[in-house]
């Protein structure tokens, strides 16, 4: 089947988010769709999908103009979408789930026909090696398996056409050359596949064709043979980028927090740090790499004392601290925390009500009983300059931000002062490569006034590229602390998979642990 | 956040304006598409409340089966009828305002001045319970418990009213009205401490505190403590004169409770905006998880903001036993506590548009009984008229669709409207 779109325009007020894209994905073909946050992809994704209407272009199928209402035309039109957040509903089976809202019946009671289904889904399964089974339990599999459960979905549906809306964002390495080797099956036998993402190196391994989107607007189509990063890099930003970050070697100082024996549970009372030890000194980027879900999130919750410590000991600067949110502020410790519209911002707050989120109650925002709206909205101008936040005005929502900047609020308002830890959960996750290297810069900038910085990323070049020195958590355990130049993406790649290290290099970890303390 | 929001997913970034946004004419362009919502639905009630009006008159639903055109127009002088008189009892006859005010004449003008002065008694509990359930739902709170809390309110100043004698007004009647705001906020404070402690929806625990509240004023009044003596029914001793606030005019019902509710309004707007304490409460109602990362107080913000939406209502009944019946009944306030739910919601959780909202409902409740004399159109309508304003503020949607307007960016009401389930 031959995807095109032509000249496509969505307008929202104020916005052009769609500029007369045109594109087209052949037969068995992988186009690679590269954009910052906010360059359209998604929007035309879903025009593509049926879930809003372009103003103005058209789609065509087999060079048939097409008019999709609403999803259920785009599915019957053949085209599947695999979104970020996968769609499942946990307690039914693979089955279950790749049957909902197309249920196959018999009889005249309209029972409901489960082996039609389970049969169907273990063929698309050994077709494409999926090694799915339809009668697992959703909520038993691990993520890379849900998200070939919503493979099976869309091909179930009989697809042609795949959307993939960033599929590696929650997958570790191994899982992400596991879903190349199955798109390159699924092309194979003559699907074609939309592939989003930001990541460069992603994009030039497995599409066949690139096409970079910036601000609504194609700015440029690229054939993977005869590109690289940076070129690709510098279309998508629209400016040459830095992808490597520049950094003089850590000269660690004086720990800045110590962490042993620290056990934290988490929302369902599971064990999510089990006996942890760790130091950061002043002047270094420990990072902490791991899949999702490795109680990474709960160790940052309890240092900032947003997650009750259950066991063991946590020192700020040599100081037992009371582990409440501002008590850790007041001890110079920073928080980008993991969701900045979950936990780091207030969306439906101004840009100036966020900078003072958590310094509200002193001087010089605030006087006795009343807030210093001058003194807010004169420091939050001075923030969006330095910091350089787009936005027309201190007034605006964060809300209404783009990713980028919602972010560049929180590390204005955090970095804006003297800090001796910085505790910086997923600070690029979802940004484009220009905020990406905007962050980093500031983190190692805030490193060498003499912070201590703990890093806790699941995305791999983040961790190698910022890394002082780098440690796998893996079980809400810290399996490996590894030097930069020996962490290789396998290696981490491996021991964030459970792989165990090997004898010696575990007492290498904790001969590092040792001298660290 | 609003399902109305025109940022697409992938969070484009808005352009700057076409015109700084401090500049005088969006300034106003801002406040009439805050007031277009209200008005249109209360357009729209009116219109509904007209067709009620003909349903319930059965001359001329007689009329129209026999003789259409004449029904019609019989109809039609019957709502316009039925309209000017609601207008003229709550907010006067022109004719006679303009004369008594040319006259002078003391009789004349408090004539004159009466069915404003019944809107301003009748606008003064509700505009105070609207501000306490506003209150509450910028932390993020639903207090339903206005009514409890107003019983709670009047049961205390009325005590303090009748039982203390011989100090000096400036000494008794303060000394009742904290009374009432300490009493109200005590009844804010039970809710405000099970969410706290318990996580115990203060929808419930505060629905539940009404019914226990009207009992416990039908007990006290029952008791030698408060009855009147020598009467039988439940009815308290009547307030000392030094607890009474006194009437705007002599000769007017209306009292300084109106100015109480101003004054209320005021401090409640610095509250909410320009206090540490308000920054507090609306972090929490908005994102009590990013209010925690900021280091701010979950439990206390709510236990608090309860207390300060409980003393709120809880000086409504004050005003209310004060000011206007200068003892305590069973049902005192006619249900103002269910009343502010409404007002806050019309008023979009706004003081200053609680105010406004809480004299239009006074307004349409002054002016019921005068309608219901001159044209016989029952009394009831005001309460039609007043649940259909309600209805349609709580479905813009459904408004937008009928004027064909654009969505805006706006998100108080739909939010207040949609968020019961949060």
């Amino acid at each position: 089947m031959k995807l095109e779109l032509r000249a496509i325009t969505k307008r929202f007020p104020g916005v052009l988010a769609n500029d007369a894209i045109s594109l087209q994905v052949g037969d068995g073909e992988t186009l690679g769709l590269l954009g910052e946050n906010g360059a359209g992809k998604t929007t035309l994704m879903n025009i593509l999908y049926g879930l809003y209407q372009p103003d103005s272009g058209d789609i065509l199928i087999d060079d048939n103009p097409v008019k999709f209402h609403g999803p259920g035309d785009a599915i019957a039109a053949g085209i599947g979408m695999v979104h970020q957040h996968f769609m499942l509903v946990p307690v039914f089976t693979v089955a279950e789930n790749v049957m909902l809202g197309v249920e196959s019946t018999k009889t005249a009671l309209r029972m409901l026909d489960l082996s039609v289904v389970r049969k169907r889904v273990r063929e698309i399964s050994d077709q494409h090696n999926l090694h799915v089974d339809p009668d697992a339990l959703v909520e038993d599999l691990p993520v890379g398996v849900r998200q070939r459960v919503e493979i099976i979905k869309t091909l179930y549906r009989q697809s042609k056409v795949l959307i993939l809306d960033e599929p590696t964002a929650v997958l570790t390495p191994q899982e992400g050359e596991e879903l190349f080797a199955i798109m390159r099956s699924l092309v194979a036998g003559g699907t074609s596949i939309i592939f989003i993402t930001h990541k460069l190196n992603e994009v030039l391994q497995v599409a066949d064709r690139i096409a970079v989107l910036r601000r609504g607007r194609v700015v440029g189509t690229a054939d993977p043979k005869e590109t690289d990063s940076e070129k690709l890099a510098t279309m998508m930003v629209g400016r040459p980028v830095d992808l490597v970050v520049d950094k003089t070697p850590a000269k660690p100082a004086q720990p800045v927090l110590e962490v042993s024996g620290l056990r934290v549970r988490d929302d369902r009372g599971q064990l999510a740090v089990t006996d942890l030890d760790l130091v950061v000194r002043a002047g270094e980027i420990l990072a902490i790499a791991g899949v999702q879900g490795n109680g990474q999130s709960e160790l940052a919750e309890a240092i900032t004392g947003m997650r009750r410590v259950e066991l063991g000991d946590i020192k700020i600067g040599g100081e037992e601290v009371r582990l409440e949110p501002r008590e850790v502020y007041r001890h110079g410790v920073g928080h980008v925390p993991e969701d900045r519209l979950e936990e780091g911002l207030v969306p439906a707050f101004n840009i100036a009500e966020n900078i003072a989120l958590n310094n509200y109650w002193a001087p010089p925002v605030s006087h006795g009983l009343s807030l210093d709206r001058d003194a807010m909205v004169k420091i939050a101008e001075q923030r969006i300059s330095e910091f350089d936040i787009r936005t027309p005005s201190v007034f605006n929502p964060v809300a209404n931000l783009s990713g980028g900047n919602q972010q560049k609020v929180i590390v204005a308002r955090e970095f804006s002062r003297p800090l001796k830890l910085l505790v910086a959960v997923q600070p690029t996750r979802g940004l484009d490569v220009g905020s990406i290297e905007y962050i980093h810069r500031r983190l190692v900038a805030k490193r060498d006034e003499g912070a201590g910085i703990l890093l806790i990323s699941t995305e791999l070049d983040e961790i190698v590229a910022l890394g002082d020195r780098i440690a796998v958590m893996f079980q809400g355990r810290i399996v490996s602390i590894l030097k930069p130049e020996e962490a290789t993406f396998e290696k981490l790649g491996l021991l964030m998979g459970g792989a165990r290290p090997e004898e010696k290099s575990v007492e290498d970890a904790r001969a590092l642990a040792a001298q660290a303390v | 956040m609003s399902a109305d929001t025109t940022v697409s997913e992938d969070g484009i970034d808005l352009p700057p304006p076409a015109e700084p946004t401090t500049s005088r004419g969006s300034w106003l362009r801002r406040a009439l598409g805050a007031i277009a919502l209200p008005l249109l639905a209360l357009f729209s009630a009116a219109v509904v409340g007209g067709i009620v009006i003909i349903a319930g008159n059965r001359d001329v639903v007689g009329l129209l089966e026999t003789d259409l055109p004449a029904g019609l127009s019989a109809g039609w002088s019957v709502i316009i009828d039925s309209y000017a008189a609601l207008i003229r009892g709550a907010l006067g006859d022109p004719a006679q305002l303009v004369s008594a005010l040319v006259s002078l004449d003391p009789h004349a003008l408090v004539d004159a001045f009466h069915p404003l002065a019944e809107t301003t008694l009748s606008s003064t509990p509700v505009i105070l319970t609207g501000l306490s359930v506003a209150l509450a739902f910028r932390a993020g709170l639903f207090n339903i418990g206005g009514e409890g809390q107003l019983q709670l309110g009047a049961l205390a100043s009325v005590l303090v009213g009748f039982s203390i004698q011989g100090l000096p007004w400036f000494i008794h009647l303060p000394l009742a009205l904290i009374a009432g705001i300490i009493a109200g906020a005590a009844w804010g404070f039970i809710p405000g401490f099970l969410k706290a402690r318990t996580g115990a929806h203060e929808v419930i625990t505060t629905i539940m505190l009404n019914f226990i509240a009207i009992q416990l004023v039908g007990f006290a009044l029952r008791t030698p403590l408060y009855q009147r003596p020598g009467r039988t029914d439940p009815i308290s001793k009547s307030i000392e004169p030094s607890a009474v606030l006194p009437p705007l005019v002599d000769g007017l019902r209306a009292h300084w409770g109106i100015v109480l509710a101003i004054i209320a309004a005021i401090f409640v707007s610095w509250l909410i905006f320009r206090a540490k304490k308000g920054f507090e409460f609306r972090a929490v109602g908005l994102n009590p998880i990013a209010a925690r990362y900021a280091g701010m107080n979950i439990g206390a913000t709510t236990v608090l903001a309860m207390m300060a939406a409980g003393g709120l209502a809880g000086l409504a009944g004050s005003a209310v036993v004060l000011g206007t019946t200068h003892n305590l009944i069973p049902n005192l306030g006619g249900g103002a506590g269910f009343d502010g739910i409404a007002i806050a919601l019309l008023g979009r959780s706004r003081p200053s548009g609680v105010v406004a909202a809480g004299f239009l409902m006074g307004a349409l409740r002054a002016g019921a009984v005068p309608m219901q004399v001159a044209t016989g159109t029952p009394i009831y309508l005001v309460v039609v008229i007043q649940a259909l304003i309600i209805m349609f503020i709580a479905a813009p949607a459904l408004v937008r669709a009928i004027y064909r307007i654009k969505a805006s960016r706006t998100i108080g009401a739909e939010a207040f409207a949609k968020g019961w389930g949060a």
